[in-house]
């Protein structure tokens, strides 16, 4: 019973850990390009929990100071995660970009018929 | 002023030059960005030869001192590698005007160059901090930038190239970004130097290996280390010349330094390979890559794609020389990044020509192409003689040292791989000198302009120079490797 506890108390990283493999499985298994995006897009956000769980501090009040309270969650992996969303909307806007020039060209978002195109030349 | 804030400078004016570069009217944006890498590229002399007088430079931005604020931090072994991106930044730029008229679309030209740019000042920000989180960020700087620069060619399969190096490179760059997570919830700190300091604290638990596992993956995606490789032959077959040659030459020799950064100043050599699973898997992938690559290289019809494989290869001698752990097999693995930044540019650059006169690099288009584009093909045969490692160029220095390191440890098997590796890089440059000299050849003499025949004989001169005189590039890959294994004997 302890074993269990133990490991449920902290589900916050089994969540990250489910986010993350599921992302991971849609952008390999996947052959259309959008659904690939949405995966890398799940996988990134499952890191952002991570990170912000990471963060917690026991009893620890939001990191604003007041009067009254001693005791503040960390809130440098805030920032810092700050940093890593910014960065993931580009990557997913740099992503569908190509995904559009992509349909533009090839007239299909799916890698196998892109590669059937490509192929035939 | 310069000199007290020059780090930051390298970093800081290809940064802003970037977007000035979108603004300036259209015809602008090119001499803009040759002005901006021909200054990078003085900073960086100007910082290694700082970095010799004076050893270690430092500098925290904003004033706030570390660990709290973000370190750059200028050592033997980065100030190299930042200038041989900016060497090679400075050279492509004169090169890259009529090779991007012809490749890329007009009205996207000097997005091209912003791109470039951002390419540029995110490479320089991965050589030169002393933050790991914000490697990570100039990390997503230069591979975003790269994606693009990737896609601009006409052909529509850059796309295809882009979007598949676009989703492998967000995946390395986020289990980068676990790993670093890993670290500082152990930790409770960014900058290297400390983490170096507050890892054996923590030393031997599980998140601390966890962290590691996730780091060197993410990097090996960077690295493009085989078996993780695949996105690589695509993005550089598939990219505008310039684009090939500027990260053929840079983007790939940056990773190997964060992997050198990363095992021997972060973790210590003492705990990366504590494991002698992980030091037999690095070395076998190693030698993997090295004859893998090569034999790949043989069987392609187009030749980018044949260089590409080929840097593949080549990416395995530095990881070889980085797994021996010695200081000869570290100057080797560090001599290697320098020699062959020199040797995959000059080759890029010359195909880079041939691309501009029959607007492609098959391997079949290229019959005669000796008589056609005389000086282009000869820039690609001495380049691919120092791929091969014949001595009188760059290539046989970082093999001969790379060697003596095996010797001296008694690796005989991978004497016999560095070897059979040379012979794979007989093989499939002499397809290409056989197709170019030894058959007839199909249309006019057609040689390449002066402003792209020129930089691209400057490397290969070089190629040569630092052959023969090897004084230079062998000090600063001694005093690398000092470094890396000074705190670690």
């Amino acid at each position: 019973m302890d074993w269990l506890a133990h490991h449920l108390g902290q589900y916050n990283y089994w969540v990250a850990i489910f986010l993350m493999m599921t992302g991971f499985y849609t952008v390999i298994s996947r052959g259309n390009l959008v659904k690939q995006i949405v995966g890398l897009n799940i996988f990134q956000t499952s890191v952002f929990i991570l990170y912000i769980s990471l963060s917690n501090v026991e009893g620890g009040a939001a990191p604003i100071v007041r009067e009254g309270v001693k005791l503040f969650s960390n809130p440098l992996p805030h920032v810092l995660i700050l940093t890593a969303i910014v960065v993931g909307v580009a990557t997913t806007a740099l992503g569908l970009a190509l995904t559009v020039r992509i349909r533009e060209a090839y007239g299909s978002i799916e890698e196998d018929d892109i590669r059937a195109k490509d192929d035939a030349l | 002023m310069i000199l007290q804030n020059l780090i930051a400078l390298l970093v800081i004016i290809p940064l802003l030059a970037a977007p000035a570069c979108l603004l300036l009217p259209r015809r602008l944006a090119w001499g803009a960005a040759t002005l901006v890498s021909a200054a990078v590229f003085a900073l960086a002399a100007l910082l290694l030869w700082r970095v010799q007088v004076q050893g270690v430079v430092s500098y925290h931005l904003g004033g706030w001192p570390p660990p709290w604020g973000i370190e750059y931090r200028a050592d033997a072994l980065n100030a190299l590698v930042a200038l041989i991106v900016a060497a090679i930044g400075a050279l492509v730029m004169p090169y890259a005007r009529r090779s991007v008229a012809a490749e890329v679309e007009e009205r996207n030209q000097a997005g091209f160059y912003a791109a470039y740019l951002l390419a540029l000042s995110g490479l320089l920000g991965i050589t030169l901090t002393g933050d790991l989180f914000n490697l990570f960020v100039f990390l997503e700087i230069s591979s975003l930038s790269s994606y693009i620069l990737i896609s601009q060619h006409r052909d529509r399969r850059a796309l295809v190239a882009a979007y598949q190096y676009l989703v492998v490179g967000t995946i390395g760059a986020t289990f980068l970004l676990i790993g670093i997570g890993l670290l500082y919830g152990m930790t409770g700190t960014l900058n290297m130097a400390d983490l170096a300091e507050r890892l054996p604290l923590v030393d031997g638990t599980r998140t601390v290996y966890t962290g590691f596992a996730f780091i060197v993956v993410g990097v090996g995606i960077k690295l493009a280390l085989y078996p993780l490789h695949w996105w690589l032959p695509n993005a550089y077959t598939h990219a505008p010349s310039v684009a090939s040659a500027f990260l053929a030459a840079t983007a790939t020799k940056v990773a190997v330094y964060v992997l050198l950064r990363v095992l021997f100043t972060v973790f210590g050599a003492e705990f990366s390979f504590r494991s002698a699973f992980f030091h037999s898997a690095l070395i076998t992938l190693a030698a993997a890559a090295i004859i893998a690559g090569s034999a790949m290289a043989i069987v392609q019809v187009n030749v980018k794609r044949l260089l590409a494989y080929s840097s593949v290869g080549q990416i395995g001698y530095m990881v070889l020389g980085l797994a021996m752990l010695s200081g000869l097999g570290l100057t080797a693995a560090t001599l290697h990044l320098f020699n062959h930044a020199l040797m995959k540019g000059a080759l890029f650059l010359a195909l880079g020509c041939v691309a501009l006169r029959l607007g492609g690099c098959g391997l079949h288009d290229m019959k005669g192409l000796g008589r056609r584009m005389p000086l282009t093909m000869a820039a690609f045969v001495i380049g691919g003689l120092s791929l091969i490692g014949v001595p009188g160029t760059v290539g046989f220095i970082s093999k001969w040292y790379l060697v003596l390191a095996a010797i001296e440890l008694g690796w005989w098997p991978l004497i016999a791989v560095i070897l059979v590796g040379s012979l794979l890089a007989v093989a499939y440059v002499w397809r290409v000198v056989e197709v170019a000299y030894f058959q007839e050849a199909e249309g006019e003499r057609c040689e390449a302009p002066l402003s792209m025949l020129i930089p691209t004989w400057i490397l290969l001169l070089a190629n040569i120079y630092f052959g023969l005189d090897t004084r230079l590039p062998v000090t600063l890959a001694q005093d690398a490797a000092l470094l890396l294994t000074g705190g670690n004997p």
